[in-house]
């Protein structure tokens, strides 16, 4: 049956996708090929239309499987089944870590991982903006993106400290929307 | 504003401006739930996103659960998560029913591209700002600096290594070396 297919399928997504958004596009693919649900290439496109709207990656593909094979019913079961297991795990975990915090020795790793975690964000941005610019990457170099990543950096960067207010993550994102709309 | 309706509409909000995953979203986190609403601290942030990164499920899904949980229980965890799946279900099941050509919408990609700028900018001020405010001593400043390194190697040349791994190490490396120098300074006394 479809709609129980739909919901064993993303429910497996939502239990083992580890390491967010990109790390889960294996496993999702590994499902709905599994399924017959989408090609390749729907993949792909799929991946390409999620990045390009927002909302976690996951949720969006599970929404678009459910409904192109079974309607809003089976957008709602797929979107349902992929929340699920992260809900239970993180209230079980909220429950659970109010006295395991005050041990030193879980402590000490969470000293370990945050740094790790900081190490592994700051990365990613620099990484991010380095593809953007075409820097790094077989794309080319593209000025204007280039321009762009300047001119919104000194934004970012330089709000904070010529106003004292700060600055939106809402209104940075719009910015930037219209910003590429203008030059690109 | 009723707590549930206030977190069910903040997530809402976040849910709908996080393009590109969740490192960006914890920009718009720690703007609204840490400094605006006061509903978390800046260090459960920091919690909440390293069990967010090694816990299965969308980072999001992960962050909106945690706080909706801390300030009204299940029902606030159950506001919030529905509040930040919404935004996406409702665009992505409306791509689905009528725009095939979604992406080859000229206004579209190009409003992208800068939105992809702004994400990578996003994302690279998060790890300022937690750098600036985290526990800085030998260790912490070595973890964090191994970890950067080798996540942009990482990146850069596609290898197959999941963040969650490099993390888990780290606090493992963490956690030996704060059991063995607790047993050299007994032994000192």
């Amino acid at each position: 049956m479809i709609l129980l297919d739909l919901f064993l399928g993303f429910l497996k997504v939502g239990c083992f996708s580890f390491g967010g958004a990109y790390g889960a596009v294996p496993l999702i693919r590994e499902v709905v090929m599994k399924y017959g649900w989408m090609n390749d290439d729907e993949i792909a496109y799929m991946v390409a239309v999620s990045e390009s709207t927002p909302g976690p990656i996951m949720i969006n593909l599970a929404t678009f499987t459910g409904s192109s094979e079974a309607g809003i019913i089976g957008a709602l079961i797929a979107t349902f089944a992929v929340v699920l297991p992260s809900f239970i795990v993180i209230i079980l975990l909220t429950i659970a870590l109010k006295n395991l915090l005050k041990n030193k020795y879980t402590q000490a790793a969470m000293n370990g991982l945050t740094a790790s975690v900081i190490g592994i964000i700051s990365a990613t941005g620099i990484y991010m903006i380095l593809s953007n610019t075409g820097i790094n990457a077989s794309v080319g170099f593209d000025m204007k993106a280039l321009i762009l990543t300047v001119v919104l950096s000194a934004v970012m960067f330089g709000y904070k400290p010529l106003t004292k207010k700060n600055l939106s993550p809402f209104v940075f994102i719009i910015v930037s929307a219209v910003c590429g709309i203008l030059i690109f | 504003m009723n707590l549930l309706t206030d977190l069910f509409l903040t997530f809402a909000k976040i849910g709908a401006f996080t393009f590109g995953g969740g490192y960006a979203m914890i920009s718009f986190i720690e703007d609204i739930c840490v400094k605006k609403k006061k509903w978390i601290t800046h260090e459960e942030m920091m919690n909440i996103t390293i069990i967010a990164e090694s816990t299965p499920g969308p980072v999001a899904v992960n962050c909106s659960t945690f706080v909706g949980y801390k300030q009204a229980g299940i029902k606030g965890a159950l506001s919030a998560t529905l509040g930040m799946v919404l935004p996406s279900f409702v665009i992505i099941f409306i791509i689905s029913l009528f725009l095939n050509n979604f992406l080859e919408n000229e206004i579209v990609a190009k409003a992208f591209k800068g939105i992809k700028i702004a994400v990578g900018i996003l994302i690279l001020s998060v790890g300022i700002n937690m750098i600036r405010k985290m526990k800085k001593n030998r260790l912490s400043l070595s973890i964090m600096s191994i970890s950067c390194i080798a996540m942009l190697i990482i990146n850069i040349f596609s290898v197959n290594f999941s963040s969650v791994v490099l993390m888990l190490m780290a606090g493992i490396a963490s956690l030996i070396i704060f059991s063995v120098s607790g047993k050299i300074k007994e032994e000192n006394k």
